[in-house]
């Protein structure tokens, strides 16, 4: 949730520079209009005063509601303004490296020795964001206005009431009017008068916020027997507004679970795909396969090292590098285990199990040696963090729809690669009549190794996609066999079609799951469930029809 | 997906194992472990050459654990040709039964004082869940450790076998259904100690376990019941039960178009393959002290294929020669040199499914062929 908070700092920070630019164009102008927006009183407590009364101070300069005293409050955030205590005198730094008295506006040339800091703790640097927010709702700029209604909607205090008021009364923006409502009922929840309670908690029933159903909550609390709200007119409001607030946010958390119940399917897919050709279209066992994922994910922090060193202007960029490489390290691996072991076993899948299984421990041994049994870190390309807000309380991480995008891609270019070109021919033929595809000219053994090879490299490719968004390390392909063999089974050998339903329906069913039962407890849910449905279909959902269905 | 032997039928009898011969090699491996290995240990004056450490004797008695384990797994995978990547968790289950007594057994002596186990104290747990109910006796853990690993293994092979599920897709569904079996046990609300499992265990029967007598009484009560293994393993195998498990082995359909059904067969050796098991992980728990939910990951259950491939399929012996050189690798590497053990793990199971799909006892087999 941490993520909501971006968008809304960026646009803060954007408005907050284009103050920046008018304050050093109007230098000369801006010492008077400090003068006219805060009085020297005011300036001296801000300046000199104890913590609470520097708090009073910024309260009263928010209700007064003039956005004069802007630059002197952004100066302070920025920790501008100092202070020489025996002259009783305040100077702020300008951008532009000149110094103003705050008192007179005269330029000040050169600083006095004698000057320090003025003291700031956190509980003031919170009021003053808020009032500077609190101000720039009166910005010209509607950008601006919305993202200072924003901020302000989980940090206002009482003391900002008036001002909101004022704001709420001269907004001409529909959204930027229903927002500042909303702040203002959640200010008015305090009020003494039952009348303006009952309209507040009414207007909080229009938000899709879920503070605003905790908020809700409290009003209806129940202390032993005393309700939290006296008046009973008002806890009947606050129950029907509940009700459409938390019908609000069901959606967006139904949403939410089948978004990441397709990123988890995707996940699937990605991890499945592989092996969905070397099993189910080779029918050879590769519990090795998880080590190649494993190994995809660490050419790509190798990728992302160098990167680092030699390009790192282009570091953003490195994932797409990354990809190729990964591909080709995991397939070249695949191929060379190929044509070592699993070539003398074909016909022998019990026999291939357990020799891709040493394979796997000799890989996992041998990244351990060289890269240390750490997890590494991968780190997230810029414009892979953050996410999209699409409701109040969803937010689709950027890393989340891109791996669902590329899961598809992959999807495609395997789909193309098998039943367009003429290795995927070669493929298909030698899966369906091995003999008589060797009699007409098929190159078999070769077909085996590049089929071999291209299952492997996507494996790599799932590799690259996943180590941006979990943990790195030498046993990262171990958690995914399990699952990428039940999607396998569950698909139906040979089908491609099979394997993502079977993928998409793992991944939504246990998100489902999980939602009621647990992380944990729906992961075994799906297992068990998988091993009841394959007693019921031992062919998986799609089973192969005709003479292919026993080979 | 028909699995082709290797050169005709994968079987042979070991002479060593039968007749008079037979008989007599058994005899002196009871003597050796009832006379031999408590003289040496406990008489033997600890600076003698002749003694036996308490090291070695808690080594070769998890061993023999293991070995029980591995002739389960011959009965199933070398003699059936039913490959189970799940025989961990069955051997975990007998443990957890086992575990459960000792937990309880513990009384007062826990770090919280309580007369609940320390774990379920610090979840702040105020009674025992239901199905812990009764085990503070240890027969009725004794029965626990036999009938769930044999209840649990009868409802899904009976499942399983119906629908004719076989070779590799049976060997995934075992190795998902001990997989999730982990995951189950991890949870701490399950009530099995989460994570940690069950550990500090106090005494056994009244006895302290933790002293050498009572270590050996467990090393020789391992190694019985491995010779009883041994033995019964023997008789099925030769009886006119193993012949049709063998059949089914090399040819399934043969079997049944000749008017046999396989389902009650395989049901049997599996559901008695998961029994064995069960009573190998009740004896291995009070010797190494512990049991956790890690025993059930699928690679232990692979590793548990690996030691009978080792030792020879459809040997018997070979089973418990296998356990044998793969764990006493395993706790030499361990010890002397950590990081290649799983190079050297990796190359057995490379090595022994490509050159040597006889294991060990086939080669030594081959070899006295050739000399003589």
């Amino acid at each position: 949730m941490t993520r909501t908070a971006v968008p809304s700092t960026k646009n803060n920070y954007m408005s907050n520079s284009r103050i920046l630019g008018a304050l050093a164009l109007l230098a000369g102008l801006l010492a008077v209009s400090i003068a006219q927006a805060v009085t020297p009183e005011q300036l001296n407590a801000l300046a000199f005063g104890e913590n609470d009364a520097k708090v009073q101070t910024i309260a009263a300069i928010v209700s007064a509601g003039d956005a004069e005293a802007m630059p002197l409050l952004q100066a302070l955030v920025e920790s501008r303004v100092q202070i020489s205590p025996e002259q009783k005198r305040i100077f702020i730094l300008q951008a532009d490296g000149g110094v103003l008295d705050a008192k007179t506006g005269q330029s000040v040339d050169p600083l006095p020795d004698d000057v320090e800091e003025v003291v700031m703790n956190n509980r003031m640097r919170r009021e003053l964001a808020n009032a500077m927010a609190a101000l720039q709702l009166f910005s010209p700029d509607p950008a601006t206005r919305l993202a200072s209604a924003r901020s302000l909607q989980g940090g206002a205090g009482p003391a900002m009431l008036p001002l909101i008021e004022k704001a709420y009364a001269a907004e001409s923006e529909a959204q930027i009017k229903q927002l500042l409502g909303l702040t203002r009922a959640t200010l008015q929840l305090a009020s003494a008068d039952a009348e303006v309670r009952l309209a507040a908690v009414k207007t909080l029933g229009e938000s899709s916020d879920p503070t605003t159903k905790t908020l809700l909550l409290k009003v209806l609390a129940k202390n032993g027997e005393v309700y939290a709200e006296p008046d009973e007119k008002v806890r009947v409001q606050a129950a029907l507004s509940l009700d459409s607030v938390q019908g609000r946010l069901a959606w967006g958390e139904r949403l939410g679970q089948i978004f990441s119940g397709i990123s988890l399917g995707s996940i699937l897919l990605l991890a499945a795909l592989g092996l969905a050709i070397t099993y189910g279209l080779m029918g050879v066992i590769n519990m090795a396969h998880g080590e190649l994922i494993m190994i995809g994910a660490y050419a790509t922090y190798l990728v992302q090292g160098l990167f680092q060193k030699y390009l790192p202007e282009l570091f953003n960029w490195y994932l797409v590098a990354a990809l190729p490489v990964a591909f080709v390290i995991a397939a070249l691996v695949g191929m060379v285990m190929e044509r070592t072991v699993i070539r003398f076993l074909y016909g022998r899948p019990l026999e291939t199990l357990l020799a891709t299984w040493g394979i796997s421990l000799v890989l996992i041994q041998l990244v351990r040696t060289i890269f240390g049994a750490q997890n590494v870190g991968v780190e997230n390309p810029v414009w892979m963090s953050g996410g999209v807000q699409a409701m109040s309380n969803l937010v689709l991480p950027y890393n989340r729809i891109v791996i669902i995008f590329f899961a598809a891609f992959v999807l495609l270019g395997v789909w193309l690669l098998l039943t367009r070109t003429r290795l995927g021919l070669f493929v298909r033929g030698v899966t369906q009549n091995r003999a008589m595809a060797g009699c007409v000219g098929v190159p078999t053994a070769r077909v085996d190794t590049y089929a071999f090879g291209l299952g492997s490299g996507i494996a790599g490719l799932a590799g690259c996609a996943l180590s941006q968004i979990g943990n790195v390390g030498p046993d990262l392909g171990q958690s995914y066999i399990v699952d990428s063999f039940m999607v396998v089974v569950l698909g139906g050998v040979g089908q491609l079609a099979g394997t993502v339903y079977a993928a998409m329906g793992l991944g939504i069913a246990n998100k489902f799951l999980e939602g009621w039962a647990g992380a944990v407890l729906a992961k075994i849910a799906v297992l068990v469930f998988i091993i009841i449905f394959i007693q019921k279909r031992p062919q998986g959902l799609f089973a192969l029809k005709g003479r292919f269905a026993d080979a | 997906m028909l699995e082709t032997p290797i050169n005709g039928p994968l079987f042979s009898r070991i002479p060593g194992l039968y007749g008079p011969k037979g008989w007599m090699s058994i005899a002196i491996a009871a003597v050796i472990v009832w006379v031999v290995f408590p003289l040496l240990n406990l008489a033997v004056d600890a600076d003698s050459v002749f003694h036996v450490s308490d090291y070695s004797v808690t080594l070769i008695g998890k061993i023999m654990c293991y070995a029980m384990v591995a002739l389960a797994m011959d009965l199933i995978w070398g003699y059936t040709g039913i490959l189970s990547l799940g025989h961990g968790l069955f051997f975990a289950l007998g443990g957890y039964a086992m575990g459960m007594y000792l937990m309880r057994a513990i009384g007062r002596d826990g770090v919280y004082k309580s007369d609940l186990p320390d774990f379920m104290v610090f979840l702040d747990w105020k009674e025992l869940p239901w199905y812990w109910a009764g085990t503070d006796s240890f027969l009725y853990c004794l029965l626990l450790a036999v009938l769930v690993p044999g209840l649990l293994a009868f409802i899904f092979g009976y499942f399983a076998f119906r629908s004719r599920i076989k070779g590799v897709y049976f060997s995934i569904i075992t190795q998902a259904l001990t997989f999730a079996a982990m995951l189950f046990f991890f949870r701490n609300d399950t009530g099995f100690g989460g994570n940690n499992g069950f550990t500090d265990f106090k005494r056994v029967l009244g006895f302290t376990i933790a002293t050498a007598e009572t270590r050996m009484v467990l090393f020789a009560l391992s190694g019985t019941m491995l010779i009883v293994t041994l033995l019964l393993a023997r008789y099925i195998v030769t009886s006119k039960l193993g012949r049709v498990l063998t059949a089914i082995r090399d040819a399934e359909s043969r079997v049944m178009f000749s008017g046999y059904n396989p389902l009650g067969y395989k049901l049997f050796i599996w559901t008695l393959s998961a029994v064995i098991c069960g009573i190998a992980g009740a004896l291995y728990v009070p010797q190494v002290g512990i049991i956790n939910p890690g025993e059930m990951s699928p690679a232990n259950s692979i590793e548990i294929a690996i030691w009978t491939a080792v030792g020879g399929r459809g040997t018997l012996i070979g089973a418990i020669v296998g356990a044998g050189i793969v764990n006493f690798a395993k706790s030499f590497f361990t010890v002397a040199f950590p990081e290649y053990w799983l190079y050297f793990l990796g190359a057995i199971f490379i090595g022994v499914t490509l050159f040597m799909p006889r294991g060990v006892v086939g080669l030594l087999q081959q070899l006295k062929r050739k000399s003589t």
